[in-house]
Parts: structure tokens; sequence; C-alpha cells
């Protein structure tokens, strides 16, 4: 949606962001969600990825004579969920437009797409960079079909067509050029896969191309007016999009301080190189006719559609959060952290649940778990350890029965599959916390008559002398001993 | 015998649905010199038949069971090529059946051969013919029976020829900008376009996707209510401009009175253009309903004239972009010698389609251009609106609409000699009723000069039944349908 040139929007009272070398980033995007739905935007062949070649291309999505396209409900269905999702207007009346140009794997000649009038406008993303909170704003998301794939690998002087996700239901969503950094792009990039998925209207499988992002990336001075954007199409990984914005900032930089002006140009990132390359450059641009598509009428979605896809809505992750925040006491970050995905809160929500303090599972779950899934390439569904077993753990901890190093050597017994339940477990390895005050009341007087030096530096008023006395005490506990009880009695020892 | 006679003489088993096949099929043949034809198959046909004629002694015999019709080559058809008049289609099967042509067959209808038409529906003479028509190996025009050295109109020309002649007892059409009402009335057949979104356009070669509309063409208006009733409902799953209309069964609305029918007659459509013979012809036929009990109120139509430019932005328009398709890569004809992608499409295109295809194309490629969009295409739109909103003032004032259906009788072969803008001009009375979407149709009224001159009667929306009881009315009270030229 190039040709849209909400890049020269007014950016007035927009921040400006961290600047590189003097210059201010400007970062739009444009990407393309692949719909959840069975069968195609307009015809009623299968959308199922990996299918053999043109198996999966009927005769609408072959656009053989005499076919028309019919609207899937399902996709626009999706498109309100978006819309609504990220508090948009849904529009009551959109209009499909007919997008002309040649290509082998455009089988009509023309794209089905919204131009004028899209089904979803305005509205916005809200996420966290660091600590500090960002807005995006939309432009649009309109609803529109997928090409086929021109093959030029596998035929020596030809080229194969396979036609298969031809017709398969995209939503574009366009912001307006909002980000002001390489960080904040690829923010945006995460929250807005992370809603989709959340809403279940697209799979976000980025290797398949379910979620494909294109960003419009500029320099300027601080001050002057937007700098030519080159587009960098079909960012299909969060680690590509981080690289390829870095090296455009960089070569843009770089062009401007060379004295080249920047050529308004789309360009492709080679992740070999680590380079983006132009693939045209405006003077190719296409004049596409876009015109209403007369086999659709207008699009027409009616208020009781509307609300009833809103009952049927989950609650989305920032309400989710800040449920969080307000029931549970959770700090901004960490409740951003548990909503990560359905899956991701539903654990947290079943260690609640099974009676877990809330704070300590969030901090297990957004640490040590978080760690442990990530080292192992595992999502929260194929975690080791289920969220009931996390709430005993926590609970076991809560009430003194274990320290939290006891707790970590308890967790990697469950983790690894070395123990099942948690009390069974502290019991095998002898974890449980002296809780006898007499027996730890002695071991502490021994620590005290045979460390003089460090009492002595305590109270000639070094708090580091303090924390060797209560290692001492662990260590003399063989790690038994509760911190706390620790600390109030070498306090109380120490007057 | 027409459809309706047929219908009931196949019925009552006077006559069974082979001897009936067999018998057009040998019309077909001993005139095929006349070029309406461009795919015939004896077996395919005859092997319908017999299954009709099961059917029949079975008892379970549906209402046009047994009766050959035959399909404008603009319907895609399983069992026959398809080409919609064009090189670019050579060789061309479809995998399935358009609409109409399934719900005629499920009528009980045997299929009857491919007609000819103008390239892509693109005419109003059926000289733009690109395949060869049966029994020659080269393209030929189609031929009018009244006159063999004449046109038949277009671009359903091969449908009204085929009925004309006697060659078929009815035939499918489409109607985009009067292609079935000016060759109907060329040919002195009956022929009617409904509203627009009666009939299913799946699997019809796209011309005009927001005109195109499927009709029949036949001896009166009696067969086509039959074939209508079978053609038109709706068809949600393929054709999303299809209406939410049931079908309705024509034949049982023809026995309406005409008393006090208010028969609308603009007076754009009696200009200084039309022929004499033809505003006789008209004249005589209104002077025919005032004695069946109709009223002529004097209306208008302001922008009748305007209709030509409109409908040949939008049409263009359109067409520029539903053609986009032929273009080598997944069927139909592929150029043999070329340098790359480009000049695949380029050479593929300029070997495939016709003259009057490409220019067109161009003139719809240039209205939707960057900078020309809003002065053509979407001023074209805002017209084609104020041409609709006309039609709905004139029907407050009256139930239907009369005037020629077009300004002259059929001309000659050759005599507009490649000129657009004279055919273009010849379509002016029907093409305000198609931007309209309105049912329109053209009942055979007399001759001028030996030639046919057609009644054009126009509806308001869904109005189908009204217009085909006042064509049934004036076809009971005169002969003019019934007439058939020397030598048929």
């Amino acid at each position: 949606m190039s040709e849209i040139n909400t890049f020269e929007a007014a950016q007035s009272g927009r921040p400006t962001g961290p600047l590189v070398r003097g210059y201010e980033v400007i970062i739009g995007f444009e990407t393309h969600a692949q719909l959840s739905t069975v069968s195609k935007i307009f015809s009623r062949a299968s959308t199922a990825f990996g299918a053999e070649p043109n198996t999966q291309a009927c005769a609408v999505d072959l656009a053989l004579p005499g076919t028309l396209p019919v609207m899937n409900k399902g996709a626009v269905e999706r498109a309100i969920r978006l819309g609504l999702a990220l508090g948009s207007t849904i529009a009551p009346r959109s209009v499909f437009a007919r997008k002309n140009y040649f290509y082998p794997d455009l089988p009509k000649g023309y794209q089905i797409s919204q131009f004028e009038i899209p089904v979803v406008q305005g509205g916005s993303v809200s996420f966290f960079v660091g600590d500090e909170p960002k807005t995006v704003r939309l432009v649009r998301a309109h609803l529109e079909e997928d090409a086929g794939k021109s093959l030029h690998e596998d035929f020596v002087g030809q080229s194969g067509i396979d036609l298969n996700r031809a017709g398969t239901p995209l939503l574009e969503i366009v912001t307006e050029p909002d980000m002001r950094s390489t960080a904040e792009a690829v923010a945006y990039a995460r929250e807005l896969h992370k809603i989709v998925t959340w809403i279940g209207i697209c799979d976000g499988n980025m290797q398949e191309g379910s979620f494909r992002c294109d960003a419009n990336v500029s320099v300027r001075r601080p001050g002057d007016k937007l700098g030519t954007r080159r587009e960098i199409k079909n960012l299909n990984s969060f680690k590509f999009m981080q690289q390829a914005i870095d090296y455009e900032i960089r070569w843009q930089i770089e062009e401007i301080e060379d004295g080249r002006a920047i050529q308004q140009a789309t360009v492709l990132f080679d992740p070999d190189s680590g380079e983006t390359r132009a693939m045209r450059t405006k003077e190719d641009a296409a004049d596409y006719r876009y015109f209403p598509d007369p086999d659709l009428p207008p699009l027409a979605i009616a208020a009781e559609w509307i609300e009833r896809v809103r009952a049927e809505m989950p609650e989305l992750p920032r309400a989710m959060a800040e449920r969080y925040v307000r029931e549970h006491g959770l700090s901004d970050y960490d409740a951003a952290q548990l909503t990560q995905s359905p899956a991701l809160a539903a654990y947290f929500q079943g260690a609640v649940a099974a009676g877990a303090n809330a704070k300590l599972a969030s901090n297990w779950i957004t640490g040590e778990i978080a760690r442990r899934l990530n080292q192992q390439d595992l999502a929260i569904t194929e975690a080791p350890v289920t969220a009931s077993q996390l709430a005993r753990l926590v609970a076991r901890i809560g009430d003194g029965t274990i320290s939290n190093n006891a707790a970590r050597q308890v967790f990697d017994a469950l983790w690894t599959g070395e123990g099942q339940d948690v009390d069974a477990v502290i019991e095998a390895k002898g974890l449980k916390q002296m809780s006898d005050s007499g027996a730890l009341e002695k071991i502490v007087d021994g620590v005290l008559a045979t460390n003089q030096r460090n009492i002595d530096e305590y109270r000639a008023g070094k708090e580091k002398a303090f924390n060797a006395l209560v290692g001492q005490v662990m260590k003399a506990s063989q790690g038994k001993a509760n911190p706390a009880q620790v600390n109030a009695l070498l306090k109380a020892k120490l007057g | 015998m027409g459809v309706a006679g047929l219908a009931a003489a196949l019925r009552e088993r006077k006559i069974s649905a082979v001897e009936a096949a067999a018998h057009h099929l040998a019309r077909i043949r001993s005139h095929q010199a006349l070029g309406a034809f461009v795919a015939l198959d004896d077996e395919l046909t005859l092997a319908q038949a017999r299954a009709a004629d099961a059917r029949i002694a079975a008892g379970s015999a549906a209402p046009l069971e047994g009766v050959p019709i035959a399909h404008k080559d603009i319907f895609v058809t399983a069992d026959l090529p398809t080409t919609a008049g064009s090189r670019i289609l050579a060789g061309y099967r479809s995998p399935f059946d358009a609409t109409v042509v399934r719900k005629l067959a499920e009528a009980g209808a045997v299929t009857l051969g491919k007609l000819s038409c103008d390239e892509f529906a693109m005419g109003s003479a059926n000289e733009n013919v690109a395949v060869p028509a049966l029994g020659f190996d080269h393209p030929v025009p189609v031929r009018n029976p009244w006159d063999s050295e004449r046109i038949p109109g277009g671009s359903s020309g091969g449908s009204a020829v085929a009925v004309a002649a006697g060659l078929a007892p009815g035939a499918t059409g489409t109607d985009t900008g009067g292609s079935i009402r000016q060759p109907a009335s060329f040919c002195g057949v009956t022929g009617i376009k409904p509203t627009y979104g009666r009939a299913s356009r799946y699997g019809m070669v796209a011309f005009a996707s927001s005109l195109d509309q499927a009709g029949p063409m036949a001896r009166s208006a009696e067969d086509c209510a039959l074939l209508l009733s079978a053609m038109c409902g709706p068809d949600p799953e393929r054709d999303s401009t299809s209406l939410a209309r049931p079908a309705e069964d024509f034949s049982r609305q023809l026995a309406g009175s005409l008393d006090g029918l208010r028969i609308g007659v603009p007076k754009e459509f009696f200009g200084a253009g039309v022929a004499p013979g033809v505003r006789a012809a008209v004249e005589g036929a209104l002077a025919e309903y005032e004695k069946l009990g109709a009223r002529r109120v004097e209306i208008t139509l302001p922008r009748t004239e305007l209709s030509i430019p409109v409908y040949y932005i939008i049409a263009a328009a359109e067409a520029s972009s539903n053609l986009s398709r032929f273009d080598g890569v997944k069927f139909g004809h592929r150029a043999k010698h070329y340098r790359d992608l480009a000049d695949m499409y380029a050479q593929t295109r300029e070997e495939g389609f016709g003259d009057e295809v490409k220019r067109r194309i161009m003139i719809g490629t240039y209205v939707l251009s960057h900078g020309y969009y809003d002065a053509y295409y979407l001023q074209a739109q805002k017209v084609r609106r104020m041409i609709a909103d006309d039609f709905q003032q004139a029907f407050a004032q009256c139930d239907l609409i009369a005037g020629p259906a077009a300004p002259s009788v059929a001309w000659k072969l050759g005599e507009h000699g490649g000129d657009p803008v004279a055919d273009y001009l010849a379509d002016i009375f029907t093409l305000p009723a198609s931007l309209a979407g309105l049912p329109g149709m053209s009942v055979p009224a007399g001759f001028d000069a030996g030639l046919p001159v057609g009644l054009q009667l126009i509806g308001n929306y869904f109005a189908e039944a009204k217009l085909l009881n006042a064509a049934h009315a004036f076809q009971q009270a005169t002969d003019w349908h019934r007439r058939w030229p020397a030598g048929f």
C-alpha cells in the first residue's frame, strides 16, 4: 500500500527519539497478517500450508473464465476482531478494489484489495520499550488476497507457478510513521504479533509467511522535514527486522553524509550479507489503476455483527496485564511479561488458582522458567513443571519450609523429572529449613564467637560485614536456615 | 415450433426429444452458411435427448424436458469448447458449466451447440468474430436470415440468427449494452434481459461485470417466459452480485389484462436519428397497445445521449481489467516466440485479441489511469447514477417504457467500414436500461423495407413478469413474431 503516502503526514507533537549520529529515525510499518481461515478469501479452496503445488487452487483461484469472487465471512470477522482489539473504527461499509498489474503468479491480472475505504480505520498499538510506554497509531487495516508464488530455482530456463497461496486472506495493517528507533519498531512488531495471535486471527508463523512486515525507514536532522523513505520488504523474523532496520539507518545516514540524496525505493534485506538492496525505485512505480471491484458489492458490516464479535472477544493482553497489576500488585513490566501469550497467562493464572502467591509465581515464571524455556526452545505448554507444581513450590517458600536456594534445587528436580511431588523432593533432599530456633541460635552464637572482626566492622558501620555473618550462619546450617530468621537473630544479638 | 409448443409436444409424446434434436441438428448443418454456430457435437446432443426421452417416458419430465437450446459461446460449458469468439481462448475447455447452462440442463433442456458472438461480446454487428464458424476454416461474420448481406446485430448475433432461422427453438444470449435486445430487433425474434443480478453471471466470460446479464432469445414472449424462469434465481455461493430474489414462474403470469397499463414513451427515443420506417413500426405498436387498453404517457429520459460515453467508459474500464487474465500463463493462447516475460504478455495479447477488444482495453486502461480516473471513470459513474434516477422519476408516471430497440434496422455487412463509433451510436436506446440495471426486452413490431423492427419495452427492477405479460398480450394481437424469413 505504498501508494498511500502516510509517510508525509505531519508529525508535529511527536517526541523526538534517540538520535543516531545526530539524525532522527522515522519508521512506519505495513504488516501482512495471514488470516487463519480454513478456506480462501474469495473461494472455497483450502488455505493449509505446505501442500503439493497447485493442489489447493480451485477454478476461482486459477481465474478461469467465468469465475467470480465470493467473500469469506470468516475473513471479515477476523478483521472485525482486530479492529476491536486495537480500538479502531470498523467501517459499516467498505469497498473492495482491483489493483491491476501483470505478474505470472497473479492469476486474474489484478489483486482484490481495499483502497479508498478499508474495513478497519484508525486505532493504535501500545507497548513498552524497556519500561517506557509507547503508542503507535494505525492508519488502517484492509482485507486483500495474497498472490501465488513464482518458483525460479527448480526449473532450468523456466519458472514454475504455484497458486496454492493465491487467494489466501490477508489483513494489511498500516501504521503512521510513529516509530523513532529500531527497538521501538521491533517492539511494535512483537506487540502486533502478540495481539493477532492472541485474538486468534493469525497463526503468527513468520517462517511460513503468516506475518510479514514491511518497514518504511527514513532519517532526518531534528526539525527538518521528513526525509525520503525506503521500504524494506518482507521482514519475516524479528532478528532480521532488527538487523535490516539498523543497517538501513546506517546506510541512509552514510549516504547523506557523503552528500548523496536518498532515492525512494523498495529494498530487500539479505540475511547472508546483512545488507539491504534496492529492488525497484520510484521511477518503476506502476500505475495500478485501482477501481471498485464490480464483482463484489460493498462490504456491509451491521452493528449487531460487531457486537456479536465483541461478545466473543477474549480479554486482551493489555487489559489482562492491567488487571494483574491491580489484583496482584505486580509491576507493569512483569504483568506485560506474563501476558506475552494466552498460554503463558494461563500458566500464571493456573499457579495463582492453585494457591500460589502471585508475586512469587510471577518471579519464577518470568525468571527461572522463562530462562529454561528459552534455553531449551520450549513453549510454556511444554514446560516440565506444571502450574500446580509451581504453586506448591512457591507455597513452601512462602511458609518458610524451604529457602530460595533450596527451592532452586527442588525446581531443578521437578524440571528434570527427578521428582514429581514438591514435598517428597524436599524430604528426600533434606532441604527443609531449620525451624527450631534453639538450634539456629546455637549456630549463630558459634559464628559470632569466631568472627569478632566482622562484628567490629559491622559496629563500625560496614553493612557488608553483616552480610558476611549471615553467610557464615547459612553455611554452618548447610543452607537450611531461614535467612529472615538469621537476620533477625543476628540483629537482636548485635543490638 | 417454439419452446413452449415443443415442450408441450414432447410431454404429450407427439414428438421425441431425439427427433427434435435430430431435426435441429440437420437444420443447423443445412444452414451453416449463416455462420451462427461455432461448436456442435451431434453425439452429445443426441445422448442428452435420449436421456430426456427416458425421463419423459418415466413421467419425470422437467418443464423444458427435451427442448434443444443453443448457448451463446460466452457461457462456459464442460462438454463443448468455449472461445468467447476470441483466438485467445482457442482450444479452451472449461472444467465446469455456467450456472445458466446448468440450470437450463436441470430444467430438461438439451444442449444444441455453441453460438457465434462478437469477441468477448464486444460489438453490435457480430462482425468482430475471430474464431471459425461451423463448416468454415476461418472466422466469418454472422449473416442475417432476412437478408444475408446484412448483419444480424450483436453481440448475441448467433443466438438471434439461430432462432430467426429456426435452427434452434431458443437460445441463450447475454446483454451488456443491448446485446440481446438489438440483435433480437434486427432478426425479428423476442429477447429479454432481466434485472441485473437475477441471472447468475457465474460461467459467463466477463466483459463488463456491472452490466453483463444473461437472458433468453426465442420466438415469443411465452417462450422467453419459460426459458427465463429456468435461467433466473439466486446463486449466492458463486456470484456475489446475484440477487436474493427467488426464482419465479413467469409463464404463469402471462394472462394479465393491459387495461390501464401506463406505457411511458420517452421523447428522446424518437429524435431525428431514428429511421422513419422504424418510427412508423414503433408508433404502430404503441397504437396496438392503446387498443389493448394501455394508456400512452409522454415521459422524458433527458440523459439518453450521455449513456453512450458513460457506457463506453465504464464497460471499457471493467473490460480492461477483466481481460487481464488472458495473459498466456495459465490457459488459452500463448505466443510461440518472445524474448522475455513482458514480451510474452505483449505478443500473446497482440496475437490473441482482435482490434475491437484491443481498442476497448486501451480505452479502459486510459480512463482508469492515474490523473484521468476522476475525469472519466468517476464522472461516468456519477452520470450513470443520474441515468438510473431519471428512470425512477419516469416510473413514477408509468408502468413500462416503450420505444425502438435501435434507431435503424440491420445494416449491411461492412457498412460501418470498421468505424467503431458508428457501431457505438447504434446502441443508444439499449444502453440506458443497461446502465440502470433495468430489465428490457425487444419484441417484433413490424418491418422497414422487409427488415424486422423491434419494439423495446423497459420495466422497473424485477418487472420481468410485467414485461413478458405486456409482450405476450401484444403477440396475441399481432403476428409479427410469427413471420419467417424467406427460404427458412
